[in-house]
């Protein structure tokens, strides 16, 4: 029998495979990479050669310029790709647009690294998919129970009931650039908001690459197309380091909301001065990534990042051997 | 349920008062009877449940889950209450989540054995953290979420289109849930009946004069004077065999005095200032207002306590007499009455707030400025009644002034600053403030005196947001410490009332409604004021 750290295991640069000779979601430039996400921690520049899904190449080469390494290649989900004797496959994670699971199958042995990940729908990307596998490599960003992120239809239901009962103040929405806020903007659409939604400077590439890859957002117009009293009534979406910052000033007296996972602890919305927490998250909360690991059944949970040592406990006494990883690098702070 | 929670939730975390209004109102007018009546019982304080307690649940907690578990999530909130809120493990179909008004009802009725079923049994039922978090709020007494029981009311006087004092003055009379009341706020019935024997009048509040302005078409002929006492405001009640005390909000706080609630014989309402009075030469004499806070906000009150600190209130107005209400008697003829009501009741707890006889605004200036030996020395300032003013409830302009006696200054260097909240959360707009005082090496160091939050402009506190921003030497959360130096740094002139001796404060001195007054652009911090003149001031004010 293979031992599973022959094939996969932890690095200061990252989750290393030795046999096809790459990194998984690498911390500092590696000659090969596998990229699961676009989200700054996991994809970094300066990478010899990149493989990851069409949409997380773009969000790459948007972010960092098109020279962001010196070779990539797409993989299309589903699609089997060779790394020496390795084969890789890419799978939805539901994290964000292009978010992949890595699947890597060696000698008759499957693991699944999942990347970030979310078992909900989310309008904006592809559902993650299962794949059995001997070991499964999960994130623990919320891995605590007392993570249990309500449907987002409600949440969204009341931003729009706030934004009625204070039809003279603007309602400024925080929400990380990628993914958050273009699931956002598509919420609202599906809950009926057709009115133009306004967005800070920062996201309006991110909005552009998203419509590019298909998913309409409706009218979007610049948050400084206005002056300060006609934003009354109006939802404007920005990333979460605007809400306490100057440029909050533009709007009359706002409601401050925090699209984020770590709003379900009221202390967390206290800190940042937010007075309308909207509990969207795009990671597993601790019902989903339980309820992952029971569903798999894997051989063995390894965790890589987050609160690993509430799951893994959890694993331990639900019968599936686990450990944590500890890989460092990836951010569970604050933005989502 | 759900709709009570998502409030508490919001009002939990909104600080604008205004906002809070439109959060409660809208819930009032969208949520049916009982419901909303247990609601407003529950943010006014007027209810509580002495069944549940919550250690129980603690034990129900790790009955379901692994206590490891448990541990590391109440470890990571860091509240019972929240944690258990959020941890508790679903049970989907369970049963059918319980309304407001069925909890509210179990709860007054159910032995403490049956209260812990019922609530388990609830919290199994409901899907969602928040409304796990509000039963458990709600079962353990004391909301805080930042709600008075005077902006509650005003509430629901806003869903009604009618004046809080109104709401105020049939308080005690109403009981949860306010169906009566409900049904007169939304135009189905007629005003329910205030009359209700030891109810609370609401109080007559006065407008600050404006010296500029209001004194060249006052005539002094028209207003009785008197000194403006630094108690707390109080109605005295003996009323078809009730007696009881409030504040000026309406608050029952008869427990904490019963010393006082007996020193009406006659039946009768009187409006006065709650005050610590002690024997001295000439009568009653007025202690600090430190040693009025040894009797205020306790749960119970000893015969030593009461001894050492006797209260009493000085009158000033009389709103019934018998069963009589003078409130549309003219002030002139309710004094007559008052004078004599209180000398019938020749109790030492209660005395007569002096008028002080003056012909022009200059001799009464000249008074206010100089107060005379004795208690004057302690007051606030000075009160304008009309002697032709009825009494009124609310603020209305016109009949009464207060002018308060200029506030004490000093220069101070701004220390450190934290965001506001609210409207101001993208401000540094809280204020810690210092004076120069010697330091252990021997060399000059700042200490800190006081904080404040307001009186500044908008345009001001603009200004000293970027000073802050700017000048920032270290940040610990939200809080920045500033650039403060003899050279280098911003001086506030602080205005404020009294001085007390603090031993909770490094400096020593603890400082009464202090306001910034200016902003000292001009003045290097070097030259700002030093803790001596705080404490020869605070000597000054003892040795009166």
């Amino acid at each position: 029998m293979i031992k599973p750290q022959a094939l996969l295991c932890p690095k200061p640069e990252g989750l290393y495979c030795a046999p096809g000779d790459f990194y998984i979601d690498p911390v500092r430039p590696v000659a090969r990479a596998v990229i699961t996400h676009g989200h700054a921690d996991h994809a970094r520049a300066g990478h010899g050669a990149v493989l990851a899904t069409e949409a997380t190449l773009d969000i790459m080469a948007e972010r960092y310029g098109t020279a962001f390494a010196e070779a990539r290649q797409a993989a299309a989900y589903g699609e089997a790709v060779d790394r020496d004797a390795v084969q890789v496959t890419l799978v939805p994670a539901g994290h964000v647009l292009g978010s992949a699971q890595v699947v890597v199958r060696w000698k008759g042995l499957t693991m699944v690294v999942s990347g970030d990940y979310k078992r909900r729908r989310d309008p904006t990307c592809a559902a993650f998919e299962p794949v059995p596998c001997e070991v499964f490599i999960s994130e623990a960003t919320f891995g605590l129970p007392v993570f249990r992120h309500p449907e987002d239809k409600g949440e969204i239901a009341r931003l729009l009931r706030s934004v009625a009962q204070f039809p003279e103040r603007a309602h400024l929405v925080g929400a990380y650039a990628l993914g958050k806020a273009q699931r956002i903007i598509r919420l609202l659409r599906e809950a009926g908001w057709a009115r133009p939604i306004y967005v800070h400077g920062a996201l309006e590439r991110l909005n552009a690459l998203y419509e590019r890859h298909g998913v309409a957002l409706g009218p979007l117009a610049p948050a400084t197309s206005k002056t300060k009293t006609d934003f009354a009534g109006e939802i404007i979406i920005a990333p979460p380091s605007t809400l306490q910052d100057r440029w909050s000033r533009r709007f009359p007296d706002p409601v401050a909301a925090f699209a984020s996972g770590w709003m379900q602890v009221r202390a967390r919305a206290r800190q940042r001065g937010v007075e309308l927490p909207l509990i969207i998250s795009d990671h597993a909360d601790w019902d989903e990534l339980t309820g992952t690991v029971d569903e798999l059944r894997p051989g063995e949970l390894w965790i890589t990042h987050g609160r690993e040592e509430a799951l893994a406990r959890w694993a331990d006494l639900h019968g599936v051997p686990a450990r944590a990883l500890a890989l460092v690098g990836y951010e569970e702070e604050d933005d989502d | 349920m759900r709709a009570f929670a998502e409030l508490l939730d919001r009002l939990s975390l909104t600080s604008s008062r205004n906002a809070k209004l439109t959060l409660v109102r809208d819930y009032l007018r969208e949520t049916p009877d009982p419901d909303r009546g247990w609601a407003l019982a529950a943010l006014t304080g007027d209810l509580s449940f002495d069944a549940a307690k919550p250690a129980f649940i603690r034990k129900a907690v790790e009955a379901r889950m692994d206590p490891q578990l448990f541990w590391w999530s109440y470890d990571y909130v860091g509240d019972l209450a929240e944690t258990v809120a959020l941890v508790w493990p679903r049970r989907p179909g369970a049963n059918r989540e319980p309304e407001l008004s069925e909890v509210v009802e179990a709860l007054r009725t159910a032995s403490r054995a049956e209260v812990q079923r019922l609530i388990e049994g609830w919290l199994d039922a409901m899907e969602e953290p928040r409304e796990r978090w509000a039963l458990l709020k709600l079962m353990t007494g004391g909301l805080r979420v930042g709600m008075t029981a005077r902006l509650a009311k005003r509430a629901a006087a806003e869903m009604g289109g009618v004046e809080p004092a109104e709401i105020e003055e049939l308080w005690h009379a109403l009981h949860p849930p306010y169906e009566d009341l409900f049904a007169w706020l939304e135009g189905r019935s007629e005003k329910p009946s205030a009359e209700h024997p030891g109810r609370f009048r609401p109080a007559m509040l006065a407008q600050a004069i404006d010296e500029a302005v209001d004194f060249a078409k006052l005539d002094p002929a028209d207003y009785a004077a008197e000194w403006k006492w630094d108690g707390i405001r109080v109605q005295l009640v003996n009323e078809g065999g009730v007696r009881r005390l409030y504040t000026r909000t309406g608050d029952d706080i008869s427990h904490t005095f019963p010393d006082l609630v007996d020193a009406l014989f006659e039946e009768g309402v009187l409006d006065g200032e709650l005050l610590v009075l002690r024997d001295g030469p000439n009568g009653n004499q007025v202690a600090s207002f430190a040693d009025l806070q040894q009797r205020l906000n306790r749960k119970t009150v000893d015969a030593k306590l009461m001894a050492k600190f006797p209260a009493g209130v000085r009158a000033y107005d009389i709103l019934a007499e018998g069963r009589e209400d003078t409130r549309t008697l003219p002030f002139a003829e309710r004094r007559k009455r008052l004078e004599a009501f209180v000398a019938r009741q020749a109790s030492p707890r209660i005395d007569l707030s002096a008028l002080q006889p003056f012909d022009t605004w200059g001799e009464l200036a000249a008074l206010r400025a100089d107060p005379p030996a004795g208690d004057p020395q302690v007051a606030e300032g000075i009160m304008l009644k009309r002697w032709d003013s009825l009494y009124e409830a609310g603020r209305p302009k016109g009949p009464w002034f207060k002018w308060k006696r200029d506030p004490f200054l000093i220069d101070a260097v701004l220390m450190y600053a934290q965001r506001g909240h609210g409207k101001r959360s993208s401000f540094y707009s809280d204020y810690t403030f210092g004076v120069w005082t010697e330091g252990e090496g021997g060399g000059r160091v700042l200490t800190p005196v006081g904080k404040a939050y307001f009186g500044f402009t908008d345009e001001e506190l603009k200004q000293i947001d970027k000073f802050v921003r700017d000048n920032t030497v270290e940040r610990f959360g939200p809080v920045r410490s500033v650039r403060a130096e003899p050279h280098a740094g911003l001086v506030f002139e602080v205005a404020f009332e009294g001085l007390q001796r603090s031993g909770r404060h490094k400096s020593g001195v603890a400082m009464r409604f202090p306001r910034i007054s200016r902003l000292r652009w001009d003045k290097p911090p070097g030259e700002a004021d030093e803790l001596i003149t705080l404490e020869r001031m605070l000597e000054q004010m003892e040795g009166r």
